[in-house]
C-alpha cells in the first residue's frame, strides 16, 4: 500500500473516530492520538524520506492537508461538545419568569398634589408665575381688599377661623390677588399668575365638606383682557385636565370681587351629559367660579381701573380630584389610607 | 326660593318645559337647585268620599270606614285619624299606591279588620311638615266638596305646578319675588312685561293717621309706612291662596296673614300685620331695642335683647323684632277685630347682625338682607290692604301713615358700547345693546358719545357700569361669546427656584419609597407642640368648630404619626410617609404666626412589604437617617451636614436621636418616636425626621465643578480598630480625614462589631480607605506612611488599639 492509500486511511478513520467521540475527554485522547508526535500522521511524514524527489511535494502536502482537515474536524466537534453543555446548563437554569420582580420602594405623590401639579404645568406654559401667598392672613386681605367690606352678606358664604379679630386662617386664595396686584410693576407687563394652597373654611367635616382644602387661584390683568378670554382660558384648562370631549359652559354668578361673575360647569364625567344622579340630572358639573376683576379689587391694590382689567378665577383641586377619579367623600384626601393614596400614580 | 310655573306663565307665554325654564334661569339669571313638582313620586291617590263610619270592634282609636273611590264597590279602609267624619271629600290611597317617602300602600289586616288603602293627611303624600295648615296638622285631610270621587287628587291640592328651586346669590335679591322673576325672564325671553300691581281702591272714609302713630329713624329704617284696615273677619285663606303658598314653602295661617306672605313673594316687599287693638297706645316705634328687654315671637321663642336689636315697639313693649318676625302678642288671631299693616325697609347690615345674633333666618330677612325695592314700598301695603279689605270683609283708610321716607333716585349710568365690546370681547352694535337694556325695561339716553342708562329701583344692586357689563353679558348669552386667549406682551412663566426645591424634594423622597401624605394644619393643643427643636407660643383659633382642631401645627411629624395610626389600626402595618406643608410659629408679641416651610417624614414597619425571594427588613435608625442623607445630598448640602446625638427632645428616644446640623444652625433631627410617644398614637416602632425646609433652601450650596477621573489606579487599606464604647465613629472619621494626607479620597465603615471575643465595654470598628493620584501613579510607600501616620494619631488621641 502506498504512503498516499495509507494516509487516507488514517484520514477516513480518523474522522469516523472524532464524529463518534462522546464527550471533550474522548475528543482530545483522539486529538493526541492522531495527531500527537507518536500519531500515524508523524509517522507517515517520516516515511517521505524514501520517497523519489518527485512525490515527495506531493505526498508532504497531502499529509499536511490530511492534518489539517482532522484539525478542523477536531476543533469543530469540540465547539459543538462545548455549546451542548452549555445548553444543558442553561436548560438547567431555567426559572419562572412569571414569578413577581423584586419589590423597589417607590413613594406615591398625593393625588391633591398631582391635580395641583398639573394645573401649574397647564398655566406655566401659558406663561404664568406661580405665587404662594400666606395661609394665615390678614382680615384686610381675606375680606376688604377682595371687595367684601365688614357685614357684606357674601361673608356668611365664606365661614371662619379668626385668631384675632384681625387675623384669620384665609378662607380662599383669593388674597393673593390684591398682594400681586400691589406689588407688580405694569409697565413691566402684564401681571399674569396662579395661587395655589390651602385654604379654610369653618365647616363640620363631611362627604363634601372639609374644613381644610385646597384651590388654586389665577388672575390675568393687562390693558384688554376680555370676557372671551376668560372663557377660553377656562377651556384650556378644562379641556387639558378632563379631556377635549368634554364641554364647559359659563353662567352667571356672584363674587364679590368679580363683576361680572361666572360660574363654569363641564359635561358630567359621570354620564358624558346625559344627565344621572351626579349632575342631579343636568348633565353638567359646576367646577369654578371666575370673572372680571372688580373696579374696587383693583382700585383698592392702587390699579388704575380705567386703564387696566381682567379676569380672575378659583378652582378647587380637591372637587376635581373627586370628579377625575369618582372619589364621593373629601375626608378621603386627609386621611392618608395608603390603601387611598397608592391607587394615584 | 321657590318659583311657581303656573304662576309665571299667568304674566309670560312660556314656551319652554318647566325644566327647560330651570336651564334657561340657570344660563342667565340665578342657579337653579332643582325642578320638581309636589306630585313627583306619588301614585293612585284619588279623592273618595267617606260614605260611612263604623268602630273597630278591637281597637277604640280606629275606624272602618266605607269610601266611595268611584268603583261600584265601596272601599273599606280602616283609618286613625280622628277627624274622619261621614261625607266628607278626602283623600284615598289605593292599594298599589305610592305616597310621600315612596312607601307603598298594601292591602292590608288592621286588627283583624281589611283595610284596602289610607285615607292620608297632607304630610303623609309628601308635605313637609312645616307648610301643613295647623287645621290639618293632627288628622287626615279634606278635600273640596266639589271635588269629584275617583279623580287623581293632585289638581285639587296645585301638586301639578311645577316649582323651580332657585339659588339666589346676594346681588339677585329682586329675584325673591314674581314682580322681579317675571320681569328677568321677560327679558330673557324677550317678552314685553305687563306687571299689574294695581291695588283695589280703600272702601272707608277713616284715616290710618287717626288709629295709628309711626315713628322711625331713617338709619334703622330708611323707610316705615303703616295701614289700618279695620272690621276684619279673621279664618283659613281661600284654597287658592292657600296653594299658591304652600307650592312656594310657606305655611297657610288665616287670611290675614297669608295676604301679607302672598304679597311679599309676589311684590318682594315684606309686610307685617299687628292686631291693632293689642298696639298700646296705637303707637309703633323702630327703636334699637334696651338692654334686657324681652319678646316672645310668632314661633314662640322668647329673645333676651340688646342693642344689637332693632325692634318695633308700642308705648311700653317691644312688638316686633324689626325685619325679622312680629311678636306673639301682638299677632293677628282669629278673635283680631282691626289690623294695622307694617311695610318698611330695614337696614341689611343691621338685620343681618340682628338676624345672627337671634338665630332667627326669616324669609323677610333674608330679603332686607338683600334689600328690596325701595321704590314700591307704599304700593305693596296699599296692594296688600286692598286684597285683605276683599277678603276679610274689612275696610281699609284712605291713608299711609309714614314713619320715615328716604329720598329714593334712581340710578343712572353712563355707559360707551366701545367699553362694553372691549371687557366682554363682543363685537356688539349700539342698536344691540339698547335693544338688550330695553328688554331689561332700563331708561336709555343717547349722549354724543356715550349712553346715559337709567336703573328701575326694582334692580336696586345694578350700581356701576361693571354691572351693565354683566347684564349685557347674560342677556347676549353667554354661550355667544366666543372663546380666545389674552393677547399680552410675552410673560415668562415658571417656578421660582424655591417652588423648584420643594418639586424636588417631594420627588426625592418618592424616589425613596416614601409616600406623599398631605395633613389637616389645625391640630389640638397637645400634638400642636410636639417634636419641637425651638420654643415657641401657640396659635389658637378662636372659635374652632372640634378641639381636634383648634391649634396650629408646630411640627409635621405629630399628624403623620396620625396617618400611621389610622393605617395600622386597619392592618396596614408598613407605613412610609412624608409630608411638606408650613408650620406655624408665634413670638409672644405678635398675634400673626410666622409660616415656615418644612419637610418631615415618618416610617413605621419597612419600607417594602416582604416578597416570596426577599424578607421586608424593619426600619432602623440608620434606615432613615440614610433618607435623610440622601435627601440633603441632593440639595447640593452633603458637606454642611452633621449629625449630632440629642436626648432633648422629649418624644424622641434619648439615645437613638440625632440633631441634624448645616454648618452650626440646627436644620432639624431624625430618629426613634419615644417608645411612650408611640403607644401614645398607638402606633408600632416608628423612625422620623423633620427639617426646616425654609433653613435648607436659603443655605448655601456647594457649587458643582466637575472633577477629572483620575486616570492612575486607586490603592485601598484597612484599617481594624479595637476602641471604648463612647467613641463614636464620627470622632474616628474627623481624625482619619484631618491626617489622612492630600491623597485620601474616601473613608468608607465596613465593620461594627460588639460582643464576643472583644473586651467588654469596647468595640470594633474596620474602616477602607481609598487613596488616590490623579497626577501619576501612587507609590507604595506613600500609602503606607499616610496609614502609618492615621495610625498614630488615632493610637494618641482616642487610644484605639490597632488591630
Amino acid at each position: 500500500m502506498s504512503l498516499k492509500e495509507d494516509l487516507e486511511t488514517i484520514k477516513q478513520t480518523g474522522l469516523q473516530e472524532v464524529t463518534a467521540a462522546s464527550d471533550s475527554k474522548a475528543l482530545n485522547e483522539i486529538k493526541v492520538k492522531l495527531l500527537g508526535k507518536k500519531g500515524p500522521i508523524t509517522k507517515a511524514l517520516r516515511g517521505i524520506s524514501q520517497l523519489s524527489v518527485a512525490e515527495r511535494p506531493i505526498v508532504g502536502s497531502f499529509a499536511n492537508k490530511v492534518r489539517d482537515e482532522l484539525t478542523d474536524a477536531i476543533n469543530e466537534k469540540q465547539t459543538q461538545l462545548e455549546r451542548e453543555i452549555l445548553n444543558k446548563q442553561l436548560a438547567s437554569e431555567t426559572i419562572d419568569v412569571t414569578l413577581p420582580g423584586n419589590n423597589i420602594p417607590m413613594g406615591h405623590p398625593h393625588v391633591i398634589q398631582q391635580v395641583i401639579d398639573e394645573i401649574e404645568d397647564i398655566f406655566i406654559g401659558m406663561g404664568y408665575q406661580v405665587l404662594n401667598g400666606p395661609e394665615v392672613e390678614e382680615e384686610h386681605y381675606n375680606f376688604e381688599m377682595m371687595n367684601l367690606p365688614k357685614n357684606h352678606p357674601a361673608r356668611d358664604m365664606q365661614d371662619t377661623f379668626y385668631i384675632t379679630k384681625e387675623i384669620l386662617m384665609r378662607t380662599h386664595t383669593s388674597p393673593m390677588q390684591a398682594r400681586a396686584l400691589q406689588q407688580h410693576d405694569f409697565n413691566k407687563g402684564p401681571l399674569k399668575m396662579i395661587s395655589p394652597g390651602v385654604v379654610f373654611r369653618r365647616d363640620t367635616d363631611d362627604p363634601t365638606h372639609s374644613h381644610q382644602f385646597h384651590q388654586v387661584e389665577g388672575i390675568v390683568i393687562d390693558k384688554h383682557i376680555t370676557m372671551a378670554d376668560l372663557k377660553g382660558t377656562l377651556e384650556v384648562m378644562s379641556h387639558k385636565l378632563f379631556g377635549d370631549k368634554f364641554k364647559v359652559r359659563v353662567r352667571p354668578s356672584y363674587f364679590p370681587f368679580t363683576e361680572p361673575s361666572v360660574e363654569a360647569d363641564v359635561t358630567c364625567m359621570n354620564c358624558e351629559g346625559k344627565g344621572c344622579e351626579v349632575c342631579k340630572g343636568s348633565g353638567w358639573i359646576e367646577v369654578l367660579g371666575a370673572g372680571m376683576v372688580h373696579p374696587n379689587v383693583l382700585k383698592m391694590a392702587g390699579v388704575d381701573s380705567q386703564e387696566y382689567g381682567g379676569f380672575a378665577f378659583g378652582v378647587g383641586p380637591d372637587r376635581f380630584a373627586m370628579l377625575k377619579y369618582g372619589v364621593n367623600d373629601i375626608r378621603d384626601f386627609y386621611l392618608n389610607d395608603l390603601r387611598f393614596l397608592t391607587q394615584f400614580d | 326660593m321657590l318659583l311657581s310655573y303656573d304662576w309665571l306663565s299667568d304674566y309670560l307665554k312660556i314656551n319652554l318645559s318647566p325644566e327647560d325654564l330651570g336651564e334657561k334661569i340657570e344660563r342667565t339669571s340665578v342657579e337653579v337647585d332643582s325642578v320638581f313638582k309636589r306630585s313627583d313620586g306619588l301614585k293612585k291617590l284619588v279623592v273618595g268620599k267617606i260614605l260611612s263610619i263604623e268602630k273597630h270592634p278591637d281597637a277604640g282609636h280606629l275606624n272602618i270606614c266605607q269610601v266611595d273611590v268611584g268603583n261600584d264597590e265601596p272601599q273599606q279602609i280602616v283609618c286613625g285619624a280622628p277627624n274622619v267624619e261621614v261625607g266628607k271629600k278626602v283623600i284615598v290611597a289605593l292599594p298599589g299606591a305610592r305616597v310621600g317617602g315612596n312607601i307603598k300602600i298594601k292591602k292590608a289586616k288592621m286588627r283583624g279588620v281589611q283595610s284596602n288603602g289610607m285615607l292620608c293627611a297632607l304630610d303623609e303624600i309628601g308635605f313637609p311638615k312645616e307648610i301643613v295648615p295647623d287645621e290639618w296638622k293632627d288628622g287626615i285631610y279634606f278635600l273640596p266638596d266639589d271635588a269629584k270621587v275617583g279623580d287623581e287628587i293632585y289638581s285639587y291640592l296645585g301638586m301639578n305646578d311645577s316649582l323651580i328651586d332657585l339659588d339666589v346669590t346676594p346681588n339677585r335679591g329682586d329675584m325673591l319675588s314674581l314682580r322681579g322673576a317675571v320681569y328677568d325672564l321677560g327679558a330673557v325671553l324677550d317678552q314685553k312685561v305687563d306687571f299689574d300691581e294695581t291695588s283695589e281702591p280703600s272702601k272707608g272714609d277713616e284715616f290710618s293717621a287717626d288709629s295709628i302713630k309711626a315713628e322711625a329713624n331713617e338709619s334703622l329704617a330708611p323707610i316705615y309706612q303703616l295701614k289700618v284696615v279695620k272690621n276684619v273677619d279673621v279664618k283659613p285663606s281661600p284654597l287658592w291662596l292657600q296653594i299658591k303658598l304652600w307650592n312656594l314653602g310657606i305655611k297657610p295661617i288665616n287670611n290675614v296673614v297669608d295676604i301679607t306672605n302672598f304679597v311679599m313673594m309676589k311684590l318682594g316687599q315684606p309686610l307685617h300685620a299687628y292686631d291693632l287693638d293689642q298696639i298700646t297706645d296705637h303707637h309703633l316705634e323702630v327703636r334699637k331695642a334696651k338692654q334686657g328687654e324681652k319678646i316672645t315671637t310668632l314661633d314662640n321663642q322668647e329673645h333676651e335683647l340688646d342693642d344689637v336689636d332693632v325692634v318695633i315697639a308700642d308705648a311700653k313693649k317691644p312688638v316686633a323684632l324689626a325685619g325679622l318676625m312680629g311678636g306673639l302678642q301682638s299677632s293677628v288671631t282669629a278673635k283680631t277685630k282691626n289690623i294695622v299693616i307694617e311695610a318698611g325697609v330695614f337696614d341689611p347690615v343691621l338685620t343681618r347682625k340682628m338676624a345672627q345674633k337671634e338665630l332667627l333666618h326669616t324669609d323677610a330677612s333674608q330679603r332686607f338682607e338683600r334689600g328690596v325695592d325701595k321704590g314700591n314700598v307704599e304700593n305693596a301695603l296699599n296692594y296688600a290692604a286692598g286684597m285683605i279689605q276683599k277678603n276679610t270683609n274689612g275696610i281699609a283708610s284712605k291713608d299711609v301713615v309714614t314713619g320715615s321716607m328716604e329720598t329714593v333716585n334712581p340710578v343712572k349710568i353712563a355707559i360707551t358700547v366701545t367699553k362694553i365690546n372691549h371687557v366682554l370681547g363682543t363685537s356688539l352694535s349700539e342698536a344691540d345693546v339698547i335693544s338688550i337694556f330695553k328688554r331689561l325695561g332700563f331708561g336709555i339716553e343717547k349722549q354724543t358719545d356715550k349712553l346715559l342708562v337709567t336703573i328701575p329701583t326694582r334692580c336696586w344692586d345694578i350700581k356701576i357700569d361693571a354691572d351693565l357689563y354683566e347684564e349685557v353679558a347674560r342677556i347676549y348669552g353667554y354661550d355667544n361669546i366666543l372663546s380666545t386667549l389674552p393677547i399680552t406682551t410675552t410673560t415668562e412663566g415658571g417656578l421660582t427656584p424655591k417652588q423648584k426645591l420643594i418639586k424636588k424634594s417631594r420627588q426625592t423622597l418618592q424616589g425613596m419609597g416614601l409616600n406623599h401624605a398631605i395633613s389637616y394644619s389645625l391640630t389640638n393643643a397637645d400634638k400642636a407642640k410636639m417634636f419641637m427643636i425651638n420654643p415657641s407660643e401657640e396659635t389658637i383659633l378662636q372659635w374652632p368648630m372640634t378641639n381636634d382642631h383648634s391649634v396650629l401645627r408646630m411640627n409635621l411629624i405629630s399628624g403623620l404619626l396620625d396617618d400611621i395610626a389610622y393605617n395600622q389600626a386597619r392592618g396596614v402595618v408598613d407605613v412610609p410617609f412624608y409630608e411638606q406643608g408650613r408650620v406655624f410659629f408665634r413670638n409672644s408679641n405678635d398675634s400673626r404666626p410666622i409660616e415656615v416651610e418644612h419637610i418631615a417624614g415618618a416610617i413605621s414597619g419597612s419600607l417594602f412589604s416582604s416578597t416570596w425571594n426577599k424578607k421586608s427588613e424593619q426600619v432602623d435608625f440608620f434606615e432613615i437617617k440614610g433618607i435623610v442623607a440622601k435627601y440633603l445630598e441632593t440639595l447640593s448640602l452633603k458637606d454642611q451636614i452633621s449629625f449630632v446625638p440629642n436626648d432633648k427632645i422629649k418624644e424622641m428616644h434619648p439615645g437613638r436621636t440625632a440633631l441634624i446640623k448645616l454648618g452650626d444652625e440646627i436644620v432639624g433631627f431624625v430618629g426613634q418616636v419615644h417608645p411612650t410617644i408611640a403607644s401614645q398614637f398607638k402606633i408600632k416602632q416608628t423612625y422620623v425626621f423633620e427639617l426646616d425646609l425654609d433653613k435648607l433652601i436659603n443655605a448655601d450650596k456647594t457649587e458643582q465643578q466637575y472633577q477629572i477621573v483620575s486616570s492612575y489606579p486607586s490603592i485601598k487599606r484597612d484599617i481594624a480598630m479595637l476602641i471604648d464604647q463612647q467613641v463614636t465613629n464620627e470622632q474616628i472619621y474627623a481624625i482619619i480625614k484631618r491626617r489622612g494626607g492630600a491623597f485620601l479620597k474616601d473613608i468608607t465603615l465596613f465593620d461594627v462589631y460588639e460582643g464576643e471575643h472583644v473586651p467588654n465595654g469596647k468595640k470594633s470598628l474596620a474602616y477602607s480607605l481609598t487613596f488616590e493620584n490623579s497626577n501619576e501613579t501612587l507609590k507604595d510607600d506613600v500609602v503606607n506612611n499616610a496609614v502609618k501616620k492615621i495610625e498614630k494619631y488615632l493610637q494618641e488621641e482616642l487610644k484605639v488599639e490597632i488591630r
